[in-house]
């Protein structure tokens, strides 16, 4: 077990610049979770600690040592791929035990640590299977388990449930879930599916564009997110949004789409707010009438059985979403509706993207009521 | 008759109007000249009045079995096809693992080493002819003034060297077909296998001979089966180079000897149905130890 640090890492493929000047602490047997939309550098960053792609800039530390220019073969570390790059001509024993070969580790204590890796993944039954006689879950156990054999300091995970089915990735992510309170290793999990890092991080890493957006436990970057990139990302649907009116400075109402008004006290180190978000359980569909609430026509509904989904149109180039549950509401197609709204559930967001704390300067009622 | 069943009888004569202009040309272009072929080789025609014959029975088989210059050239087919095949194929992998790696030009080396094999085999022959030749050629010329040897060696007449010669060039032609197909083999292994190797600390000389040699087996197993044929039927490189010399005269020289030469349609049609069961044979063993036929299964 070991912590991993990156110091000011950068990697540049030719001139475009994949990883931008990375600091990130991972603790010893910590869970943390890298996330981002797809081009993000999340895979990139995951290889530069695994040494299957070299830095451009900057300095990698597994367990306080500088392995930089360590080979990926020496780190230490085990590697779960997408692909589950299992090797094809060998059967499941022989694939998890393959790296053991040349570690002059005796015949019976190889055997015995397949056995041991085996029984704990469930996988005792197809050791002598082919990986293409295997399905899918079984074979990302099969590279679960090879990973896990060489006992290694760090796992690192490169989106292992991507090309599996809803369900099978349901169980797996229990199991990696259960595989981490078990071993107590350090892990790195790459993924897009943002269900994945908030259930299985300890810590999520927000990457863009090479960057980190923030970092912190699942809860803390969903409810108070630094900025409107990472409000936006993590929910689902994601975060309502609205371009505040262009006012003067004096002004102390901000206004929005669909008669939205709000008289609040803020502080803001650059400029006024931009923009409001808001998210889609945080608001409740009601008349059209209602005091303070904002107003649009209902569009569509989509049921899912344990809650429901509103589309409801403020602009006409903006859509807002409702998510609730109970029983759906009785409402048409091109109704009139409204949005009411708490102000701590408000988020506001500057001209640059980021979060502004505020609260409310008036009662709400007196400052909807234009 | 339900619909289904006429529909599906529909389908299968449609399957065969399909398969109908390939069997035709196939009956055409090899089963009829390989029957043609078979059925004279059991009569005593000549080829300058082929509608003249009588059946002899076995008698050109054995008349071909009991010559010893078609032992000959069955031996000098044997060695030829073994020892150029397996020079290729060594070659050919080294080449090919290299040319798998990643550098800078690669793309140019890549379609340079193509051009011995993109020559015609008479146009290449004659210039090794004229590169070897003992008084004029460049070979020599470079052995002599290096101090290797006093004078020219007769690489294309010295009795003991020319089967060598010929494998020589052999070897240098078809090399670049043993690199393309074993390279196309290489690259279907996938990247992330190596990786996974590499991040678990599997040695170098270990990813070679468990997961590159095992993988890349059932392309090298298909090279080596074409060449292999090809081999077996050399004709042009020998007769170019050597004509009719029993040093290095092949089953297919012989055959066409006993046919042109000769104009014994009857005992050359024996020693080409000779040929063809030898071939055959050969390739079924390998077509068996390689498993090419379930290589992928």
């Amino acid at each position: 077990m070991a912590s991993v640090s990156l110091k000011n890492v950068s990697k540049t493929f030719g001139t475009y610049e994949v990883i931008r000047s990375i600091d990130l602490e991972i603790e010893d047997g910590e869970f943390v979770v890298f996330v981002g939309p797809s081009g993000c550098g999340k895979s990139t960053l995951l290889r530069l600690i695994a040494g299957l792609v070299p830095v451009s800039g900057g300095d990698v530390f597994i367990g306080g040592d500088q392995v930089t220019d360590v080979p990926a073969s020496k780190r230490g570390l085990a590697f779960v791929f997408q692909s589950y790059a299992l090797y094809p001509h060998m059967n499941v024993a022989r694939n998890i035990s393959f790296a053991l070969e040349t570690a002059r580790l005796g015949k019976d204590e190889i055997r015995r640590r397949v056995a041991r890796v085996a029984d704990m993944l469930k996988i005792g039954h197809l050791l002598e299977r082919r990986p293409r006689q295997l399905s899918g879950g079984q074979r990302q156990r099969v590279a679960i388990g090879r990973a896990l054999v060489g006992q290694p300091e760090v796992f690192l995970f490169d989106e292992p449930l991507s090309n599996l089915d809803a369900d099978l990735r349901m169980e797996m992510r229990f199991e990696i879930a259960k595989l981490h309170a078990d071993v107590k290793t350090t892990m790195i999990y790459v993924t897009h599916d943002q269900t994945e890092a908030m259930t299985l991080a300890d810590r999520i890493v927000i990457l863009n564009h090479g960057q980190i957006e923030q970092v912190g436990r699942p809860r803390e970057l969903y409810d108070r997110p630094e900025n409107r990139f990472v409000a936006g990302f993590l929910g689902s649907p994601r975060m309502n949004f609205a371009a505040l009116e262009a006012t003067g400075p004096a002004v102390p109402v901000l206004r929005g789409p669909g008669g939205f008004a709000y008289a609040a006290e803020y502080v803001a180190a650059e400029g006024r707010p931009a923009e409001i978000g808001l998210r889609p359980e945080a608001l409740k569909l009601v008349g059209a009438d209602t005091k303070g609430a904002i107003r649009g026509t209902f569009e569509r509904m989509e049921d899912l059985g344990y809650e429901y989904v509103c589309y409801v149109r403020l602009t006409d180039t903006l859509v807002w979403t409702v998510r609730s549950t109970g029983s759906p509401p009785q409402i048409a197609p091109g109704d009139p509706a409204g949005l009411s709204w708490q102000p701590e559930n408000l988020y506001l967001f500057g001209e640059d993207g980021r979060r502004i704390d505020h609260r409310a300067s008036v009662p709400l009622a007196l400052g909807a009521s234009s | 008759m339900s619909a289904a069943r006429r529909m599906e009888r529909q389908q299968r004569r449609t399957a065969w109007i399909f398969l109908l202009p390939l069997l035709l040309t196939l009956v055409a272009v090899a089963i009829w000249p390989l029957a043609r072929s078979i059925f004279f080789s059991f009569t005593d025609a000549y080829l300058d009045a082929p509608t003249d014959y009588g059946f002899v029975g076995l008698e050109n088989f054995v008349e071909v079995a009991e010559d010893p210059v078609f032992w000959g050239a069955v031996r000098n087919t044997l060695v030829f096809t073994l020892v150029s095949v397996g020079l290729e194929t060594l070659l050919g992998l080294a080449i090919a693992l290299l040319l798998h790696r990643a550098f800078l030009g690669r793309g140019i080396v890549r379609a340079a080493i193509l051009i011995p094999w993109a020559m015609p085999m008479v146009v290449s022959a004659r210039i090794w002819e004229w590169m070897l030749n003992d008084q004029f050629g460049l070979i020599n010329k470079l052995l002599v003034a290096l101090g290797l040897v006093g004078k020219g060696i007769a690489w294309t007449a010295d009795p003991s060297l020319i089967l060598g010669t010929v494998i020589f060039i052999d070897v240098w032609v078809t090399t670049p077909f043993m690199v393309l197909l074993i390279l196309a083999g290489l690259q279907l292994i996938p990247e992330e296998i190596y990786e996974a190797a590499d991040v678990s600390g599997v040695p170098h000389w270990k990813r070679f001979w468990s997961i590159t040699l095992p993988l890349a087996t059932p392309a090298i197993g298909v090279a080596i089966l074409f060449r292999t044929l090809d081999a077996l039927r050399m004709f042009d490189l020998s007769y170019v180079l050597a004509a009719n010399n029993e040093n290095t005269m092949t089953m297919s020289i012989y055959a066409r000897d006993q046919l042109i030469s000769f104009q014994d349609l009857g005992l050359g049609a024996a020693a080409s149905t000779w040929v063809f069961m030898i071939i055959g044979l050969i390739a079924i063993v390998i077509v068996g130890l390689l498993r090419l036929d379930r290589a992928t299964g």
